[in-house]
């Protein structure tokens, strides 16, 4: 499981202020450069994420396309790194490379699976609640509220452990994670659909008699799409992490292999005790690797839709203003950090 | 008062929810787990009188001969009573001695560990969110890699690096075996030279959670009008960071304290088996390798009501310290 935190308590700014917020995004898109706002600006850290996100894809997707068969079991155990096994052997002489590729194409699977099944979930209570509004939206909430408070991957063991072995397979698991790690997404869906239920235009298309399905699907779903995208790489991470931890202890699906999986047979095999580094370092650092990726581009996702990052950013453009404006003319510079200063109280009222 | 009120209120039904989900769980899922159960029993040596095999249905399901809700009732009869069965893995003792005897060790580690992560990040956030867009905040974002690594991966490392390469920890267990348990000093020594990689293990993967919050909340704070009126009044820089900015900006750390929590406790129990901490974690998962379904379903009551008891009393508290939460219900 993750600990990277969401922001699933709204401030209390966000809640009383909703109409203040309402009325900060309109003037925000009203103001210049609109698209260009919402669009996360490239930093060093976004090209970072990216590189590690598609690295890893890419080594998925392509990888046991590439090396041999995972299972081949060979002559030479636990050997380092050499010419022939890039990283090494297992106990039994399999390329720690070749499973290295098939568990990475695995674990995202499972991730991708699970990411989609609880961004559905979430969207669904955290959305048609907040939408309905008045019991239904009471009962979403305490819901959702209640499967927050409950920890997650204890659950998961005691549903894993209950269900046969031979009946655990790759969905049983990926249901079983969606199950257990949506709540906290509806909460923040909740929150944004809460304030842009009462946004004019979606007032106008409930008065003009558009049906419910239809105003949710058409005029707030996709004001809601950053939101979900971040939600979603959340989701994906989680279950990544969730998976590989129960794999780790062994009560994974039984019929397919992660990067947990390779862990647990890495600390069933003695890897540690026996120093080979080649067969336990890897796994865990792709997992990790691919988790700074995606939280690294949500970082990026979360500077364009949370207003209180806002000035996080105004921040960097004011930098970028003062460099230029150093660089083209010395006098004028303490004007320009006036008003630059200026400017980014602005950009956040 | 409302405000407690409906906070108590609420964590009664998330346990009511918990224990139901407890009851519902072993009757939807496939395989026959009483079966398996009396006949591990039996194996051990115990007695299968039929009215073993009815306190196992009761938990476990199985049992068609009476409705739904009297079984449901009977259910919560017994756990209210204090009595989740006999252990089979630890037989005979029943799976309330078997959670006592390890519940403390959870809980001192988990305790300590969340306690130092939270106070080591929110400092660390708060400092570095206080200048944002400096060299040192630019490396924010590398704290990602700390909070992706999945908790049982780095516990190999530590153990990796200091127990089997360095020999400065132990690796395994929760106590020198020569000494017993008990409340003296060697033995506290010991447990707390056994507990250090575990701790370091959770508060080093939970830390970056904690940071990253702390260093977005401060950052927005710092745009408030109160912080400005501080500085027009010249006072110190450290006492507007510390009472000013840091005391507002740590609010939603303290509500996000039920999410971190739950992850914290997952990522622990995993934790355990790594180091084969004598704590519930590695009972929870020996009780599932053991197919001991009482057991596993008594550590799972007894993990929710610890976190919700956690969550109870920060929630509570919360309402204390910041009276808007109170104005609001």
């Amino acid at each position: 499981m993750t600990n990277i935190q969401q922001d699933t308590e709204p401030t209390v700014g966000a809640l009383t202020g909703e109409a203040d917020s309402t009325t900060s995004i309109a003037t925000r898109r009203a103001g210049k450069g609109g698209v260009r706002r919402f669009l996360p600006t490239l930093t060093p850290w976004l090209v970072t994420g990216i590189v590690l996100v598609t690295g890893v894809t890419l080594f998925g997707l392509i990888g046991p396309l590439l090396v041999g068969d995972p299972t081949t079991i060979r002559d030479a155990g636990l050997q380092a790194p050499n010419g022939e096994n890039l990283l090494g052997t297992t106990q039994t002489g399999q390329d720690v490379l070749a499973q290295l590729a098939t568990a990475t194409r695995g674990s995202l699977q499972i991730g991708l699976i699970v990411g989609v099944l609880a961004t559905v979930l979430s969207a669904f209570f955290g959305i048609l609640g907040a939408y309905l509004g008045g019991i239904m939206d009471e009962a979403f909430s305490l819901f959702s509220n209640v499967f927050l408070v409950i920890p997650g991957l204890p659950l998961v063991i005691v549903i894993s452990g209950l269900v046969p072995r031979e009946a655990r397979g790759l969905w049983t698991i990926a249901v079983v994670l969606a199950i257990t790690s949506w709540a906290g997404s509806a909460r923040v869906l909740r929150a944004q659909t809460m304030s842009i239920r009462n946004r004019d235009y979606v007032s106008a298309a409930r008065v003009a008699g558009e049906k419910p399905w239809r105003v949710i699907a058409v005029e707030i779903l996709p004001n809601l799409l950053p939101v979900l995208a971040s939600q979603f790489v959340f989701a994906v991470i989680a279950a990544i992490l969730g998976e590989a931890g129960l794999s780790f202890l062994g009560l994974g699906a039984s019929n397919s292999s992660t990067l947990g999986t390779m862990l647990f047979y890495a600390q069933n095999g003695f890897a540690l005790a026996q120093g080979a580094w080649w067969w336990f370092v890897p796994p865990g650092l792709l997992i990790a690797l691919l988790g700074m990726g995606l939280s690294l581009v949500n970082f990026s996702i979360d500077e364009v839709i949370n207003p209180r990052l806002a000035n996080v950013r105004a921040q960097r453009r004011r930098e970028r203003r003062l460099r230029r404006a150093a660089r083209s003319t010395r006098t004028g510079g303490a004007a320009r950090v006036a008003t630059a200063g200026h400017d980014t109280k602005g950009a956040r009222r | 008062m409302t405000y407690f009120l409906r906070k108590i209120g609420f964590y009664v039904v998330a346990l009511w929810a918990a224990l139901t989900l407890n009851f519902i769980i072993p009757r939807l899922l496939p395989g026959n787990p009483v079966d398996i159960l009396l006949a591990k029993l039996q194996q051990r040596g115990g007695q299968v009188t039929p009215a073993t095999r009815e306190a196992y249905e009761l938990l476990l399901g199985g049992d068609s001969s009476e409705p739904l809700i009297v079984q449901y009732g009977r259910y919560l009869g017994n756990v209210f009573r204090g009595d989740l069965g006999v252990s089979v893995s630890y037989f005979p003792a029943p799976v309330t001695e078997v959670i006592g005897s390890s519940l403390p060790w959870t809980i001192a580690l988990v305790g300590i560990a969340t306690v130092l992560a939270a106070v080591i990040g929110v400092a660390l956030g708060a400092f570095v969110g206080w200048r944002p867009g400096t060299w040192l905040d630019s490396f924010v974002p590398a704290t990602t890699l700390l909070a992706a690594v999945p908790y049982f991966w780095l516990a190999l490392i530590l153990v990796y690096l200091f127990a089997t390469g360095m020999h400065l920890f132990p690796a395994q267990g929760g106590y020198d075996v020569v000494l017993t348990p008990g409340f003296n000093g060697e033995f506290i020594g010991s447990a707390i030279e056994y507990g250090i990689l575990p701790a370091a293990t959770i508060v080093l993967a939970s830390l970056g959670g904690w940071l990253l919050g702390m260093r977005n909340m401060m950052v927005s704070t710092l745009s408030e009008d109160y912080i400005t009126t501080a500085q027009a009044k010249g006072l110190p820089n450290g006492k507007i960071l510390r009472n000013y900015a840091a005391r507002n900006a740590v609010l939603p750390s303290v509500a996000g304290f039920a999410i971190s929590l739950g992850f914290i406790v997952s990522g622990s129990v995993v934790t355990e088996q790594v180091f084969s901490y004598p704590g519930i974690g590695s009972k929870l998962l020996s009780a599932v390798t053991n197919n001991d379904y009482a057991l596993m379903q008594g550590i799972f009551l007894f993990i929710t009501l610890a976190v919700l008891g956690a969550n109870l009393v920060v929630d509570l508290l919360y309402g204390l310290i910041d009276p808007r939460t109170r104005a609001r219900s």
